[in-house]
């Protein structure tokens, strides 16, 4: 290459960086936003003051105040998350090796796929409204199973969907060879394809748990004040009659947390599990 | 080879089969049955009469839901085209810069991960019309400030913006993948041949992405269609019914004002038309062969 060429190919990288830098800072400006009101009083946020002194005041009342529920309402995200999420992700193990790796007729197959389909496309609304009759119905209304049960229905043929595609890379000839070995159906599972399947677990999992934990309309619908999750919480400040915006800032942080680990820590996974879904 | 375990094969898909039985289509079938009635509670049981087909009829004559169908086709197309013009223009940045782009990568992606709702608070502080700090920006400046979520004539703009803002790293990871597998050979092809950058990008680049793209547009356009927290937290359909979404008159007939009989048959319509969808995307894809 010589060297105006070069110089111009430097050039241009320079501008993309640039361009890169601009996006996120457009990306990050709000987080930041948010994270400094929630140090805020409500006055200094009121008055739009650009220097304040940082407080814990509203992490303290969110967090401890006798008339918030907010704590409450993050131990009930951490259990209907967790819970549902694994429940998910075994289920839909399960299934998607029977479906995808064993003989079934393609009409068996064809309903799982049309069921992952429908619930993409229709909007959480119409199914937290069926969900909501029937669970009045049977009076679990208002109760952790119900959305539980929920979440499991919302992303169970979404999880199928993600691992289907890692399914398909694993070389059949392992599972052959450990049958002729006189492998039995759980050591085969246990042995084998578990193993072999763990990135797609992974990935799975880290992307139901952050679709779970971000779930609003059906939460909203199946819960009240003692069951509700934190997004339920956080949408409650903006519906009061005088907003507590800097407890708002401060719920919305703390509900963020798990995000901001998911991200330090799984990253890889988000990426291929989001790429995945869509792309094969 | 086939397995032979035939025990392990129909244990193993017991519990989907039977979340999808009575978790996903009991429920939907019932809904269906309630759309044909009108729904009250008295003291904890259930009252159902059959009032037919009203429910749906009345449908054509509900202000919401004209407005929300309207309203959601502007967003899904505005939203839609603007991440993925600006996800592709990432993609393609980040693919061009190399290795030093992984960090910006890694951090772009951010706001997919975070819950609606609190995506919907932080952009309800910053346009507040007294101490946002849209306003405050423009009032140092010396412009005045203006209720961006309070007027009719910018609160969906406003709307488009944040779900925007939300959703474009979803458009821009779709379309990184699609980059970084383009054949190499091919742009070597066209720079050996003396084209310009923008030549190559027009010509070579562009014309192999099309089926990324049209896939990527496809996924977000299914997604926007359902906006709903944004919305409940931002506007809550207003000011009117500028910012009215289906997904959100859905939750305002059935839940706010407890017409759940109404409720169910918006619900149903709105499956039914997905159902529609989805049979031409089968036929269209018949012979594909739908199981791989």
């Amino acid at each position: 290459m010589n060297q105006a060429v070069s110089k111009r190919y430097k050039r241009t990288t320079n501008y993309l960086i640039g361009f890169l830098v601009l996006a996120v800072f457009t990306t990050l400006a709000p987080f930041v936003y948010i994270a400094m009101s929630s140090f805020k009083t409500q006055i200094s946020l009121l008055m739009g003051d650009v220097t304040f002194t940082p407080t814990l005041m509203n992490y303290n009342e969110v967090l401890f105040d006798r008339t918030s529920d907010y704590l409450q309402n993050f131990t009930n995200s951490v259990v209907v998350t967790s819970i549902s999420t694994s429940l998910v992700v075994v289920i839909a193990f399960f299934a998607g090796y029977s479906l995808f790796r064993m003989r079934w007729p393609t009409y068996v197959v064809n309903i799982f796929l049309i069921w992952s389909m429908a619930f993409n496309l229709i909007p959480s609304v119409t199914l937290a409204s069926a969900w909501y009759d029937l669970a009045r119905s049977v009076g679990l209304n208002n109760d952790y199973i119900a959305l539980i049960l929920a979440h499991m229905t919302l992303h169970l043929p979404m999880a199928l969907w993600l691992l289907a595609s890692f399914f398909r890379e694993i070389p059949r000839e392992l599972e052959d060879a450990a049958y002729v070995d006189g492998a039995s159906f759980v050591t085969l599972v246990r042995r084998v394809v578990t193993p072999l399947m763990m990135p797609g677990l992974m990935a799975t999992g880290i992307l139901i748990f952050v679709f779970s934990w971000n779930e609003f309309p059906v939460a909203l619908a199946l819960t009240n004040n003692d069951t509700g999750t934190v997004p339920v919480a956080i949408a409650k400040y903006a519906q009061e009659e005088e907003i507590k915006y800097t407890q708002m800032a401060a719920a919305s942080v703390l509900s963020a947390l798990p995000a901001l680990l998911v991200l330090l820590f799984g990253q890889r996974f988000i990426v291929r599990g989001l790429t995945a879904g869509a792309v094969k | 080879m086939a397995h032979h375990n035939s025990l392990g094969k129909v244990l193993s898909l017991t519990p989907a089969v039977l979340i999808f039985a009575f978790l996903a289509l009991l429920p939907v079938i019932n809904l269906f049955i309630v759309s044909f009635h009108e729904i009250s509670w008295l003291g904890g049981t259930k009252q159902m009469d059959w009032v037919g087909v009203d429910n749906y009829v009345a449908i054509g004559d509900d202000p919401l839901f004209k407005a929300g169908v309207f309203n959601t086709i502007i967003v899904v197309l505005v939203a839609t085209t603007a991440q993925v013009v600006i996800g592709l223009g990432l993609a393609l940045a980040c693919s061009s810069v190399g290795d030093k782009s992984r960090p910006f990568r890694a951090l772009i992606i951010l706001p997919l991960l975070i819950p609606g709702i609190v995506i919907g608070a932080i952009w309800r502080l910053m346009y507040n019309s007294e101490f946002g700090i849209f306003n405050l920006v423009l009032e140092t400046i010396g412009l005045s400030g203006h209720d961006w979520l309070g007027s009719s004539s910018t609160a969906l703009a406003a709307v488009i913006v944040v779900d925007v803002w939300h959703w474009m790293p979803f458009a821009f990871l779709l379309l990184l993948a699609a980059v970084e597998s383009l054949p190499r050979d091919v742009s070597e092809a066209a720079k050996i041949d003396g084209a310009t950058a923008w030549q190559e990008f027009r010509k070579v680049t562009l014309p192999l992405l099309y089926p990324a793209i049209f896939m990527t547009f496809l996924f977000r356009a299914v997604m926007a269609s359902k906006i709903f927290d944004e919305v409940f937290l931002l506007t809550g359909g207003g000011p009117g019914t500028s910012t009215e979404v289906v997904s959100f008159t859905i939750f305002q007939r059935y839940f706010l004002q407890d017409n759940a009989g109404y409720g169910s048959a918006l619900s149903v319509s709105i499956i039914f038309v997905v159902s529609v969808i989805i049979v031409i995307a089968l036929n269209a894809n018949k012979s594909k062969g739908l199981s791989q």
